[in-house]
């Protein structure tokens, strides 16, 4: 039976919704009341997310190997035949949407985190200029990233890529008119080029390869002549002519994760997610730690059929996310801006998924991206309500005590803190200890160290270190001894409506959220693992894929304990440093001065990064200015400026002594003939009235004869 | 009846008087007086031969220069009338407007 309803046929209403209203926004936006824009824009989502539970839940009736629902809208990019596997193929991009039980998990969460955040920003941004144009931009990102987790094949994957990347742009730099938002803005964008052309290359990388980019031709009416990526890699390995490990495997793999790590901001593009931070923290919810970030998990996630047969990259992936998380995490510890802490954590978290992706547990990857939205949506709102109470302050130094002030936002944040700390039953604990236990399979059953028992103690550190630095957070905003200015004090508020209530959803999804993946050894079969298995499925089952491990109870229940163990060390450290004895972390400060510099500047990675990229590349466009003033402007335009002078100077001497000489000989001959004409031509009277009488004179000394010849006739 | 030697006699003293005139004065008032003299010398001559031929065609003919005299006065006096005005001269030698 194939999936069918009114729901899965109307999939393309899905990002239609948002782009309708955001089309809106930024044509009339304008002129339009607040409630107007509220109405449309935050309806439009939700219109988005009734169409994606409904599309899931007529996805879901249908047996699990024919849960894949396919839609081409038309065909988009058709430049006919082009070299690929075995001759030409005709090669097509089209303009389609697939819906997955992958595309599911990101559908369901975009758009539900998506529209609690929507209607969070109703409150958030209620006394902010430009309230339709960032609703405009909010629109217009659910679009691209719809499009992003919808699309059917690569090349429309990057349009929603570039999408999402141009609404954080646009959104990190909001309020453009202030200098570090405006550069953040840019650097968010440059960073993310340099990986795009990675992915983009990849992209390339897997048309010529395959000859096409679509991802699946599952349920397609022609399967031949919609070759999808996943069937020909398969036909490919099955004629030999693609093996474990291919050289061309790799390429592919690793191009791509170029992409994902300049989008999912891990080392060495990790850079541009803290200064993003200066867009409005609704944003910062959505964009920086729920969804777009995600979008490079997805897209290996996406991808993992090709990963899975190219051991070299997924090496790779696991090394870069293990350090992104420990790096990020102990950046973290180090920071005073409540949203900076935040943007580390996601970083840190981000490299724990990747982390399970470079394991081969795609579907552990995919589950702690789920809950991390969750919860870390739940943060970045709880941390803009407070910003909010306290009139937009920032830093943590400069709050505490606000438990009891406002309750609505606390109890909900610490749910959030407790659910990234990974304490159960919360829903961190689950996807990190299914992280955890996934990569701990991977060691082999020798003690003896190898790389994965080393990833594995890396994502173990970082969960204390995690626990330590969200629970300092925690303590410094709302326990202890208030250190918020006097003037702000009174201004305490507890936000309105509509940012708590969105807060409490999402507080019960960070609780609930996990119980979809209750570990095997609870008498459960993993749900979320198998509902995700049939998207994920490599080629081949007995090539590259996750070996499941055998899970003994023991080691499994070990495994728990350490995390949860570390995780508690991590909180009472905590509690030590910045509650019991609050004085005491700057004494632990002091005691390592040059450590705790390194940690407070972020390694100097920024500055490395000026050093040795950014001042670079200042230097190089200096040197071509030179080139340009010098060779371009002083040699070309100047010289061929010098050379047409020349040239018009030799014409005009040409002009004026050749050609008006020829003209002047002319009138000089004319002149010269004239002379003896003119000698008589005195002008002076008399002379003429000589020259008259002479000629009369003349006339009769000739004629005279004849005059006396007439005389004599007339006598 | 005189002999004709007289009457041409001052027909040519007459002319020769007229002709000096207009060679050698610069006032063109004067010139055109001895342009008069000129004519009037010929007048003399036509007379003077048509007597002795006979024929009245002679005295016809010095009536009309008469006539063309007077009206050749009242044309060239005009045209000093009106150069006079531009030029405030009368003088030959400065009537050099078409000079090269």
């Amino acid at each position: 039976m194939t999936p069918s309803g009114y729901f899965l046929e109307h999939l393309w209403l899905i990002p239609l919704f948002p782009l309708v209203t955001a089309a809106l926004m930024l044509l009339i936006g304008r002129r339009l009341p607040r409630s107007a824009v509220s109405f449309f824009c935050v309806g439009s989502v939700f219109l988005s997310f009734v169409h994606a539970a409904g599309a899931v839940f007529q996805l879901l009736a249908v047996a699990p190997e024919n849960r894949v629902y396919q839609q081409i809208l038309f065909e988009w990019i058709t430049p006919g035949a082009m070299p690929g596997p075995g001759g030409l193929v005709n090669f097509v991009a089209d303009w389609g949407y697939l819906l997955d039980p992958l595309s599911c998990v990101m559908v369901l969460v975009v758009t539900g985190v998506g529209f609690l955040i929507h209607v969070y920003s109703i409150g958030y941004m209620g006394h902010e200029g430009g309230y339709y144009r960032f609703f405009g931009y909010m629109n217009l990102f659910m679009f691209s990233m719809l499009t992003l987790v919808l699309a059917n094949n690569l090349l429309l994957l990057f349009v929603g890529w570039e999408g999402v990347g141009l609404c954080s742009y646009l959104l990190i730099g909001f309020y453009f008119l202030k200098k570090s938002a405006a550069d953040a803005g840019k650097k968010a964008f440059i960073v993310n080029r340099i990986g795009d052309t990675g992915f983009l290359l990849g992209i390339f990388l897997i048309a010529t390869t395959f000859g096409t980019v679509r991802f699946t031709s599952q349920m397609l009416s022609d399967p031949v002549a919609y070759a999808g990526i996943l069937e020909t890699l398969r036909a490919m390995v099955d004629q030999g002519r693609l093996a474990y490990g291919a050289p061309i495997l790799t390429g592919i793999a690793l191009l791509l994760f170029v992409g994902a790590t300049g989008k999912s901001a891990q080392v060495p593009l990790y850079v541009w997610l803290p200064d993003a931070m200066e867009g409005p923290t609704p944003v910062s919810a959505l964009i920086h730690a729920a969804t777009m970030v995600t979008a490079g998990v997805y897209m290996v996630a996406r991808m993992s059929a090709i990963y899975q047969l190219a051991p070299v990259a997924m090496d790779v992936v696991a090394i870069v996310g293990a350090t992104t998380a420990i790096f990020a995490a102990s950046m973290a510890v180090a920071q005073n801006d409540i949203k900076k802490v935040l943007a580390y954590s996601t970083i840190s978290q981000l490299g724990y998924m990747f982390l399970a992706l470079g394991v081969g547990a795609f579907s552990a990857g995919i589950f702690h991206l789920m809950t991390h939205s969750f919860f870390k949506a739940l943060l970045f709102l709880g941390a803009g309500s407070v910003i909010h109470a306290l009139s937009g302050e920032q830093d943590l130094r400069k709050m505490g005590g606000l438990w009891n002030t406002i309750p609505a936002t606390s109890r909900p944040f610490l749910i959030a803190t407790l659910a990234i700390a990974g304490i159960p039953p919360l829903a961190g604990f689950f996807s990190k200890d299914e992280i955890l236990g996934h990569v701990f399979n991977r060691h082999n059953e020798s003690l003896i160290m190898d790389r994965y028992l080393f990833l594995w103690a890396i994502g173990v550190v970082t969960a204390g270190i995690t626990a330590f630095y969200m629970f300092r957070l925690f303590f410094q905003v709302f326990r202890g001894r208030s250190r918020v200015a006097t003037e702000l004090e009174e201004h305490i508020h507890e936000s309105p409506k509509s940012m708590t209530v969105p807060l409490m959803i999402l507080a019960f999804l960070s609780i609930c959220g996990g119980w979809f993946a209750l570990p095997v050894l609870w008498g459960e079969n993993n749900t979320f693992g198998t509902f995700l298995e049939p998207a994920l499925r490599g080629v081949k089952d007995e090539i590259g894929g996750v070996e499941v491990g055998h899970h003994t109870l023991f080691k499994e229940y070990l495994l728990m304990m350490a995390s949860v163990g570390i995780a508690t060390l991590g909180i009472w450290l905590a509690y030590r440093l910045y509650l019991q004895y609050p004085k005491l972390h700057s004494k632990v400060a002091a005691a390592w001065p040059r450590l705790h510099n390194l940690l407070i500047n972020k390694y100097y990675v920024d500055e490395i990064y000026d050093a040795l990229f950014v001042n670079r590349v200042k230097d190089l466009s200096t040197a071509f200015g030179v080139v340009d003033a010098k060779l371009i402007d002083g040699v070309g335009v100047d010289g061929a400026g010098w050379l047409a002078r020349v040239i018009s100077r030799i014409s005009m001497w040409w002009d004026k002594w050749v050609i008006d000489g020829l003209v002047n000989l002319a009138g000089k001959i004319t002149n010269g003939l004239s002379v003896p004409v003119r000698m008589f031509q005195t002008g002076v009277f008399s002379s003429y009235a000589v020259l008259i009488l002479l000629g009369l004179a003349i006339l009769l000394g000739y004629y005279g004869h004849h005059m006396h010849m007439i005389v004599r006739n007339l006598r | 009846m005189m002999p004709i030697g007289y009457y041409l006699f001052l027909s040519m003293a007459l002319f020769l008087i007229g002709a000096i005139g207009v060679i050698t004065r610069r006032n063109v008032i004067v010139v055109l007086m001895s342009i008069e003299l000129i004519l009037n010398a010929v007048n003399i001559n036509l007379v003077a031969f048509s007597r002795i031929f006979g024929d009245v065609a002679g005295q016809v003919f010095a009536l009309f220069i008469i006539a063309d005299a007077a009206a050749e006065a009242v044309v060239g006096l005009g045209i000093i009338i009106a150069f006079f005005r531009n030029r405030e001269t009368v003088l030959e030698d400065e009537m050099d407007l078409l000079k090269w």
